[in-house]
């Protein structure tokens, strides 16, 4: 049995442009593939990860296009539905950002700061990103 | 609008940050408009145009190589100066000779190997100086 393992996100849109994802959402949905444990929680920034309806426009130069930029919403719906990994979000860490429940992804679940620790407890392994 | 000369300093890796995105947007109106770019890849940008970056597919997307049409940075180099040139501008896009030398990256897609003298002939030849440094 894989050892169960909370994976805190903090470092939000880097190089996600250019990798077309979240290098560290990507790597867990890899490993969950190969048989981890995995569970998400986004603090921080990366709570607008969970934002329904984001998107850039890829980048244009000239005649090149890229024409597959990344939707940050879309890749959690996918944890959470495809991959069957669990993502919380810290509910103060949306406050701040004036961010309400009604505008996440269905699926996320909203954790208090103040819960985390005991969270934590309930795992082998915690990855802070 | 007159045709200006930029000198630009990037300094991000590729693949790393959104940074370099940002750099291209801006470069890509500047071309656009004709102005003639000179740019100083250096440390981790002087892998920017490095040949042998190459698309590959992703398992986790569900999608092979064409589907996914992974973006590489050397396209974006190679882009940058087909439409300054279409636009009237010109790039002079140089990779930091010893930074190539320490990452093994020194066959370019794009531009030429050069040194820090030649960051510093761009900025004195400048109508203003854009540095994008690694935070």
């Amino acid at each position: 049995m894989a050892k169960k393992t909370l994976n805190i996100v903090e470092s939000a849109y880097r190089a996600v442009m250019e990798e077309q994802d979240d290098t560290i959402l990507w790597l867990l949905a890899a490993m969950q593939g190969a048989g981890a444990e995995h569970t998400v929680l986004l603090r921080g920034n990366a709570v607008n990860y969970a934002v329904a309806g984001q998107g850039a426009p890829g980048l244009t130069i000239g005649g090149w296009k890229q024409t597959q930029a990344p939707r940050m919403d879309n890749d959690i719906v996918d944890l959470i539905e495809k991959r069957k990994i669990p993502v919380l979000v810290i509910r103060e860490d949306l406050a701040a950002r004036g961010i309400e429940r009604g505008e996440l992804v269905p699926g996320v679940e909203l954790l208090s700061a103040k819960m985390l620790p005991k969270r934590m407890a309930e795992y082998e392994i915690v990855s802070h990103w | 609008m007159p045709q200006k000369t930029f000198a630009i300093a990037l300094m991000d890796p590729p693949y790393e940050s959104e940074n370099l995105t940002t750099a291209f947007r801006i470069l890509g109106v500047m071309a656009q408009r004709g102005h003639n770019l000179n740019v100083f890849a250096y440390e981790g940008a002087s892998g920017l145009a490095f040949t042998r970056q190459a698309p590959h597919p992703n398992p986790v997307h569900g999608k092979n190589v064409a589907e996914e049409n992974h973006p590489t940075t050397k396209d974006q180099v190679v882009a940058l100066l087909a439409l300054a040139a279409q636009n009237g501008g010109k790039v002079d896009w140089v990779n930091c000779g010893m930074c190539v030398d320490e990452r093994g990256v020194g066959e370019f897609a794009a531009g030429r190997r050069g040194s820090p003298a030649d960051f510093h002939a761009f900025c004195e030849a400048s109508d203003n100086v854009l540095a994008i440094p690694t935070k």
